[in-house]
């Protein structure tokens, strides 16, 4: 069987599976992370949603093998500085997002990123980019899912 | 008479009068023998003076939801067989609670620990509340639904409470040696006129008791609250942003491998044979493949696995239960078995109204699931459930196992809307497990979900009034159904098995329609009927169970009747509403939301009036139905008419965390906006198309109203009312409102996208789950 290795949240890790297993898998069935959560696993509903090298992606929809050995993962369990939470982890606290919080790994995370986005593109952290996000949430979390980012987006 | 007799009125001493009277009454509670302190209440049956608030005889020309609801009937339920909850004072100074409910997000959690915190005088990280296994001795009181949590537990939990604080009082004047009244009590240290301090931990076992008394207490008046009613973030919050809050999928039971199962193409399509099962059972990480009642299961090292199996299996299927099936087929038989309104058309005199509502999913973002290690003689069960008891029986019976063999552990769930009220995934993992003796850790895919899982049943509400330049004679509702799956009863095995009785789903859904039902206004003679037509579909109570669609109904022919009298909407309803509590709201959301303000064409206001599980709630909406905004594209979503913003305001009674109630409500909007306008299920020969948050529209970012305000109104009502379902039908009848109005065309169906072209290809229901694609990489930002 084939050895895939990569960075996740700042470690090495390497599993021994298939190439096309897709990478959500891995990281929550064979390596026990369990923050990004399956919602749909055909890149719809966000549920899922970590970074590599910094960016969003959906790992229900990357085979692990796609994946380099030098690429970092990183998933919501990862996003912190420690003790230390993310400005938007605070902001979501602040703002009590959560109801059930199945989605909310994933809103974090896609948050997070569509924040630097539009940084680096010089746009405004606004409704209409907020929009942009596809992330479900069945609770109907989306009015707390804006204040949090605008403020989020303010600590960054 | 022994100083913990009565040891909460001596310490308060209280005025007589005050606060609606309820929390002037001594309640009832126990000391329960235990190495350290354990105080409980029973359930349901607290009071010691003043008869039930409620009486369920009928009374002519007044609806029974005026007297006596839902909110009434899932409490008194209990009132014969009530039974113990209890609360622990641990050594290291916390105090646990198992709570006898289910939380799916609502937040109850939270609003629990508020209520212990203040009667005990304590910090709310010194309460630990946990989710109780199935206690089948609790009967009737283990369900959670109809929005009844905060109003069965609100005064038994204060009630142990209350008790607690002045056992552990007692034993700090014992230890000081001073009189119990000259103590104080903070965030757990119990300090003496000296200075003197105790913990509580220290005093668990002073305070304990070696023989069970009964005991009467007196509670906290509410001019002495320091947390209830206040803004209180979920005690979670942090858990979930980092990761570490685990639903059902997440928890690591050794040995419980990923496991899915492939279903048929038609809805409830049973399995014959597979035809390639070696084939399956050599591919890579697969453990063991068994055909079961639903399908054909597969346990594999993950569940990428699993999927790659199910989409390679050959398998052949009976018809399901609705083979051929369509929407326009289903709703020709509802017609045929629409009850007759009574009162007959007059011309001019009558105005009428005949609405359709299609199927909508309930599925949650936490797919079906459950943990299942079954052994020969025992069974261990890891799931969501809001039914606990029943499934325990359900999961014995099913097993041959005796029940108290089977061990229930309820996990959070992440979201219910009614779906954790029944056990789908739970009695396939029980029979997989044991069909194959190991342990199996089995999720629903979404597609399953959808095309599969229950849905709020297809409706029709016909209602017909009879008016006069300035009054309302008659108003009839009449709603039929597809059958409503109402199995759960009260989440006891008594209802559970009249249920099962020929008619008892439909007699139990009769209590709930009209427990749950009310015409607000006064409209003279006023009946709403319901019938059912069963068609083996898997339904399912959907938040909100049958209002957010006979809201829509009977609020689009309030402002029909109101255009006939020539009287504003709002005007109307304030006038025809029966009491000042319901007028508070409406005129709460008419000046906050600025009633009546000049609209540009194609978009308009719309408001309403709901009342339900003791709790009222008016909204007002406005909507943009012009075409740039309807015919706006977003990439493979639903867009059409938009919902600009929302005003709404509520009086909840008693108010524990208002930031959970704004939190209930907002959720709720966005459910309502789904319901309304975009969310449905298509059935197309014998199944449903919908196989993902693409083809099913929810309310995503781009729906959502872009401007909410939300208006917590004061009340003197005495006990917490119902929040988490109030806001659906409390605001689907705005948006129709609106809707019609900005429009000048009162809609025949809902939701109101049903019938627009749909932005997807469906998906293949063979095999029944979409291929992961590959190029996740492509999209990344
Ligand atoms: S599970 Fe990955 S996008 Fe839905
Ligand atoms: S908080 Fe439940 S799905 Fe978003």
């Amino acid at each position: 069987m084939p050895t895939q290795t990569f960075k996740l949240n700042g470690e090495q890790v390497t599993v021994d599976t298939e190439d096309d297993v897709r990478l959500l898998w891995v990281i929550r069935d064979l390596l026990g992370f369990t923050g990004p959560k399956y919602g749909c696993g055909i890149n719809v509903c966000k549920a899922c949603t970590s970074h590599i090298n910094g960016k969003a992606f959906n790992p229900c929809s990357v085979r692990v093998a796609d994946v380099a050995d030098s690429d970092e993962v990183t998933t919501i369990e990862g996003l912190a500085d420690g003790e230390d939470l993310h400005p938007m982890q605070q902001a979501w606290i602040d703002y009590d997002v959560a109801q059930c919080g199945y989605c909310q790994p994933g809103q974090i995370m896609a948050a997070v990123a569509k924040v630097r986005q539009c940084v680096t593109e010089g746009r405004e952290v606004d409704d209409t980019a907020i929009e942009e996000l596809r992330n479900i949430c069945r609770c109907g979390t989306y009015q707390r899912i804006r204040e949090a980012i605008k403020a989020g987006a303010e600590n960054m | 008479m022994p100083a913990h007799r009565a040891p909460a009125t001596a310490l308060r001493p209280r005025p007589p009068e005050g606060e609606g009277g309820v929390s002037r009454r001594r309640f009832l509670g126990y000391l329960i023998a235990a190495p350290t302190l354990v105080v409980a209440a029973e359930m349901g049956r607290q009071t010691v003076f003043g008869a039930p608030e409620a009486s369920a005889a009928p009374i002519p020309s007044v609806q029974t939801t005026e007297l006596y609801d839902l909110s009434d009937a899932i409490r008194d339920a209990a009132r014969p067989t009530a039974n113990l909850i209890k609360i622990e004072v641990n050594r290291d100074g916390t105090v646990s609670f198992a709570m006898p409910r289910s939380d799916n997000g609502q937040g109850i959690i939270t609003s629990t620990q508020m209520i212990i915190a203040e009667e005990m005088d304590l910090e709310l990280d010194q309460v630990v509340v946990t989710l109780a296994d199935a206690r089948p001795e609790l009967v009737f009181n283990q369900l959670t639904g109809g929005s009844s949590a905060m109003f069965t537990l609100y005064t038994p939990v204060r009630v142990a409470a209350a008790l607690a604080r002045g056992r552990l009082l007692d034993a700090a004047a014992a230890a000081f040696d001073q009189d119990a009244g000259t103590l104080s009590s903070r965030a757990g240290v119990i300090t003496s006129l000296t200075g003197g301090t105790l913990g509580i931990g220290e005093l668990a076992e002073k305070a304990a008791v070696q023989t069970t008394e009964q005991v009467e207490v007196v509670l906290k008046p509410r001019e002495e609250f320091r947390i209830l009613g206040k803004p209180q973030t979920k005690t979670d919050a942090r858990a979930i942003v980092t990761g570490k809050k685990q639903f059902a999928t997440d928890l690591q039971i050794p040995d419980a491998l990923p496991s899915v199962v492939c279903r048929a193409p038609d809805l409830n399509g049973a399995p014959i044979a597979i035809d390639n099962v070696d084939e399956i059972r050599s591919m890579p990480g697969v453990t063991d493949v068994e055909i079961i009642a639903t399908g054909v299961a597969v346990r594999a090292v993950t569940f990428g696995h699993c999927i790659d199996a199910v989409r390679a299996m050959t398998v052949q299927w009976e018809p399901g239960t609705v083979a051929g099936q369509d929407d326009e087929s289903v709703l020709a038989d509802l017609r045929k078995a629409e009850l007759p309104l009574a009162v007959p058309p007059a011309g001019g005199s009558t105005v009428e109204g005949d609405f359709t509502f299609y199927f909508k999913s309930n599925s949650s973002l936490e797919t079906n699931c459950a943990i299942a290690d079954v052994r020969s003689d025992s069974a261990e069960m890891w799931f969501p459930t809001k039914t606990p008891i029943t499934a325990q029986d359900q999961i014995a019976d099913l097993l041959g196992l005796p029940t108290n063999a089977v061990t229930v552990h309820v996990t959070e769930g992440g979201g219910s809307f009614g779906r954790k009220l029944f056990l789908d995934a739970a009695l396939e993992a029980a029979e997989f497990s044991q069909k194959i003796g190991k342990p199996v850790k089995l999720m629903w895919t979404r597609a399953d979900d959808s095309r599969q899982g229950r849905v709020h049943p297809m409706a029709t509400s016909r209602v017909r009034a009879s008016v006069t330049a300035d009054s309302v004679l008659s108003f009839e509702l009449r709603h039929t159904s597809v059958s409503m799956d109402v199995s759960h009863g009260f989440g006891d095995a008594l209802t559970v098995a009249a249920s099962r009785l020929p008619s008892g789903n439909l007699a139990v859904a009769e209590v709930i329609w009209e427990l749950s039902q009310t015409v607000p206004y006064n409209f003279g003679v006023s009946t709403r009927l319901l019938n059912e037509v069963d068609m083996r579909f898997n339904t399912a109570p959907m938040r909100n169970v049958y209002s957010p669609d006979s809201t829509v109904a009977r609020e689009l022919m309030v402002d029909q009747i109101a255009a006939k009298m020539g009287r504003d909407p709002y005007e109307f309803r304030r006038e025809f509403l029966k009491h000042d509590r319901q007028r508070a709201v409406l005129d709460k959301v008419a000046e906050e939301g600025n009633w009546g303000r000049t609209m540009e064409e194609g978009t308009a206001q719309g408001i309403s009036f709901q009342t339900e599980y003791k709790s009222v709630i008016a909204t007002l909406v406005e909507i943009d139905c012009r075409p740039e905004t309807v015919n706006r594209s977003v990439r493979e979503g639903l867009t059409g008419p938009r919902v600009t913003k929302v005003t709404t305001a509520v009086d909840v009674g008693v108010v524990i965390n208002p930031r959970g109630i704004e939190a209930q409500i907002l959720g709720a909007i966005n459910d309502a906006l789904a319901m309304t306008l975009t969310g449905s299920m298509s059935l197309v020969d014998g199944h449903f198309v919908e196989a993902s948050w693409d083809n099913y529209f929810y309310t995503r970012q781009w729906n959502t109203p872009p401007e909410v305000n939300f208006h917590l109104v004061e009340s003197d009502a005495p006990e917490p009312g119902g929040v988490g379902e109030l806001g659906v039908g409390g605001s689907t009848g705005a948006i129709a409102c609106a809707y019609a109005r900005a429009t000048g065309k009162v809609p025949e169906y809902f939701p109101i996208m049903h019938k627009e072209p749909r932005p997807f290809e469906p998906y293949p229901t063979v095999p029944p789950i979409p291929p992961s694609p590959t190029n996740g990489l492509d999209t990344t930002f």
